[in-house]
């Protein structure tokens, strides 16, 4: 390897450094993680909102199935803190809200988790973007946050 | 070197390996173009012209992305072994991998067109498709695995015979390439012969869904290294030659071969970073890994562009850019440096791409939108691709002892490709980071059907902008097909040969013996698998509450196979 390369490989380690020290920054400092790992005993067979502390705090159960959320349709004041809950009653599906980063799979025997702070008022879509059979593209749902 | 003479066993098996893959692609790459057509809203349908949407998807990527691939990987293995080491190919393995692999991909055609494997090549349990789809893929794979069996006596003899000189780089590559690729289907024979065809034959009732998704991207993800790799032996081995310079620094490329070896597998988990059961850690180090597999192709983009230079020089260039001017961009007769380059500029986008994906928690903001297949249609459809068409047409005129066709329409073959690619894959990327479209969805039934209750016109412009691209991409395809099949249908005007351009190295290093033999790179390599696997393995086992039972994707009733025939009864209706 002569002087060229090396130098070529070196630059090329500090901008992979560089954007994996970024990363680490904005997962484990600003909060922004991957879904949280649970070990459940066993698993909601009913999708519902729970409502912790009026206006302010919520947890969410999500069942996905096959081709619809449950619940379809949530509403929460502005300002709220939501955990969310995602399990399958049958087979794989995703669950995308839509303008934000939670981001999930829900697989059955499994279930997962994120957390997300609602500041902005508006109807946040969710999709469901991963193949689950012929009906998928009819899977939807949506948290309205009111003011 | 001379080419090499080959008698009509191996001219016989060489032929269909590029052929049969070529013609199965018309259908893959129609599948495509319907694809674009049906997210736009142009088709609001659930099926056209006899196939519907996720059967067509599901065509579209066995076919592209396994069956294509894998018969291309295995062609110009053969073809590398042949021409570097001057042996004949063992007749037996040869004859046994091609009868495994056709059969096996006949199997899973068989299956896909008649509606009973609408799975993708995902599998997605706990959808089941029908065990011949299973059966079929795992027997393509052993196809391929038997054709690498039997390259290893090949090698270990000419090495006892060429004690002093260093192994060729392309069978370096090419053997590493086959290592990646058995080690890592071990994974899926796994999943396939232990969770999917007993529970698809009903033998077992219910399997741990996490696990076999684990399982399948322990596989998964080398598998694109297995796309890649052939690619790659052409820019080290081929492309610097036929752009008329030498290849920069020959012990780059054993390195970089010799990386992928053992970073290539154990970084599977960055497909399954919004997945539950997999502990934060374990994604992260995955991700950390998968970084580390980004420097080969850093390396090998240093390296091949100083060799481009170098060549550029040698005909005189001076300037510090001019000289790419100075480049065989349009040459008839030395297509494959076309070829080669357009895929390395694509791949630019490509690997950037890549490494948002891989990067952790930023993969929320893409994961499963639009965005992805926007980005390995810049990899796998990309370089990739256009690596194999060109060796394919290239390899094969050699083999049947033809000329090319229609010269001109097949060097702009890749330029088409380019500029439909390029618009195809802005339209995916905007679609999935802006406006969060979701991937793998027949949207033209549902949010891109105007008028309908689901309609979201945000959808309309970037979904549109990939029928442009998707229009462009195939009819360079088409233009390809012409020049492909009108050679084919030609008549012979040479005697068969098996013939590959070479390269010289510029920095011809010393070989030191790490680069002759294979143990302590895959050792290296299942230690770090094993460290890295551990945790998401036993992740998935302990975290999991149900086995699935088996679901067609046409119902959300479970499917009971009956243990007596093979007819599936539903339990609803009894």
């Amino acid at each position: 390897m002569d002087k060229s390369e090396k130098i070529a490989l070196f630059l090329g380690v500090i901008m992979l450094s560089l954007f994996f020290f970024a990363v680490l920054i904005s997962s484990k400092v600003l909060g922004q993680d991957v879904p949280e790992c649970i070990t459940p005993d066993q698993i909601f067979t009913e999708g519902e909102v729970v409502e912790i502390e009026p206006g302010s705090l919520y947890q969410i159960k999500y069942l996905s199935k096959m081709w619809a959320f449950e619940p379809m349709e949530v509403e929460i004041p502005a300002g709220s803190d939501v955990d969310i809950y995602l399990a399958s009653a049958d087979v794989v599906h995703g669950f995308y809200l839509r303008g934000t980063n939670i981001n999930m799979m829900a697989v059955p025997g499994a279930l997962n988790k994120k957390s997300m702070h609602f500041s902005e008022p508006g109807v946040y879509p969710i999709y469901c973007h991963e193949y689950c059979g012929t009906g998928h593209q009819f899977m939807k749902g949506k948290i309205i946050v009111t003011p | 070197m001379n080419a090499v003479k080959i008698d009509k066993h191996t001219k016989v098996i060489l032929l269909i390996e590029l052929i049969f893959p070529i013609v199965l692609l018309i259908l893959g790459i129609y599948n495509g173009l319907i694809q674009t057509l049906y997210r736009s809203g142009v088709i609001k349908d659930s099926s056209f012209l006899g196939i519907e949407y996720y059967q067509g998807l599901t065509l579209h990527g066995v076919i592209n992305a396994i069956v294509l691939t894998t018969f291309f990987a295995v062609a110009f293995g053969n073809v590398i072994m042949v021409f570097h080491l001057k042996k004949q190919l063992n007749k037996f393995t040869n004859t046994l991998s091609v009868i495994l692999m056709v059969v096996g991909v006949l199997m899973a055609a068989l299956a896909m067109l008649s509606g009973k494997a609408s799975v993708l090549y995902t599998f997605y349990a706990p959808l089941m498709a029908h065990p011949t789809f299973y059966l079929g893929l795992a027997l393509a794979v052993v196809g391929s695995w038997v054709a690498f069996f039997g390259w290893i006596p090949l090698y270990l003899s000419w090495r006892k015979e060429n004690p002093d000189k260093k192994t060729p780089l392309a069978v370096w590559g090419n053997l590493a390439n086959f290592t990646i690729w058995f080690f890592a289907s071990i994974s899926v024979a796994v999943e396939i012969l232990f969770f999917l065809l007993p529970w698809s034959l009903g033998w077992i009732d219910g399997i741990n869904v996490e696990l076999t998704r684990t399982l399948f991207w322990l596989f998964g993800h080398p598998l694109v290294y297995f796309w890649l790799l052939p690619a790659y032996i052409m820019y080290y081995t081929i492309l610097p030659g036929e752009a008329g310079g030498k290849l920069y620094s020959d012990k780059a490329g054993r390195i970089v071969f010799a990386l992928f070896i053992i970073l290539s597998i154990p970084i599977g988990t960055h497909h399954q970073f919004m997945e539950p059961a997999i502990e934060q850690g374990y994604k992260l180090f995955h991700s950390f890994l998968t970084y580390g597999v980004a420097i080969p192709s850093l390396l090998t983009a240093f390296t091949i562009a100083a060799s481009l230079e170098y060549a550029a020089r040698q005909r005189g260039s001076k300037g510090i850019l001019s000289w790419m001017a100075n480049l065989p961009w349009f040459s008839e007769k030395k297509f494959l440096f076309a070829y080669g380059i357009v895929g390395l500029l694509i791949f630019i986008r490509g690997g950037a791409s890549g490494l948002v994906n891989a990067s952790y928690s930023l993969n929320a903001t893409v994961h499963n939108t639009g965005w992805i297949p926007g980005h390995f249609h810049l990899t796998v459809g990309g370089p990739v691709f256009l690596a194999i068409l060109g060796m394919t047409i290239y390899i094969y005129a050699k083999v049947a002892g033809k000329e090319i066709k229609f010269p001109s329409l097949n060097v702009m073959v890749p330029y088409m490709w380019f500029v439909g690619l390029m618009i195809f894959s802005t339209g995916l990327k905007i679609g999935g980071l802006e406006f969060g479209e979701p991937r793998r969805t027949n949207m033209g039934m549902s949010y891109l059907d105007n008028g309908g209750a689901n309609f979201e016109a945000l959808w309309l412009f970037t979904t549109l902008t990939t029928v442009m691209g998707g229009i462009i991409m195939t009819i360079s395809a088409v233009m390809y097909f012409i020049v492909f099949f009108g050679t084919v249908f030609s008549p012979k005007v040479n005697e068969g040969v098996i013939e590959l351009p070479v390269t010289e190295a510029y920095h011809d290093e010393k070989d030191l013996g790490i680069f002759k033999n294979y143990t302590p790179w895959v050792i290296t390599a299942l230690v770090i698998i094993a460290v890295s696997y551990y945790g998401p393995i036993t992740n998935a086992i302990e975290n999991n509450v149900k086995a699935s039972p088996t679901y067609l994707p046409g119902s959300p009733t479970p499917h009971q196979v009956n243990m007596n025939n093979t007819e599936t009864i539903d339990l609803e209706e009894e």
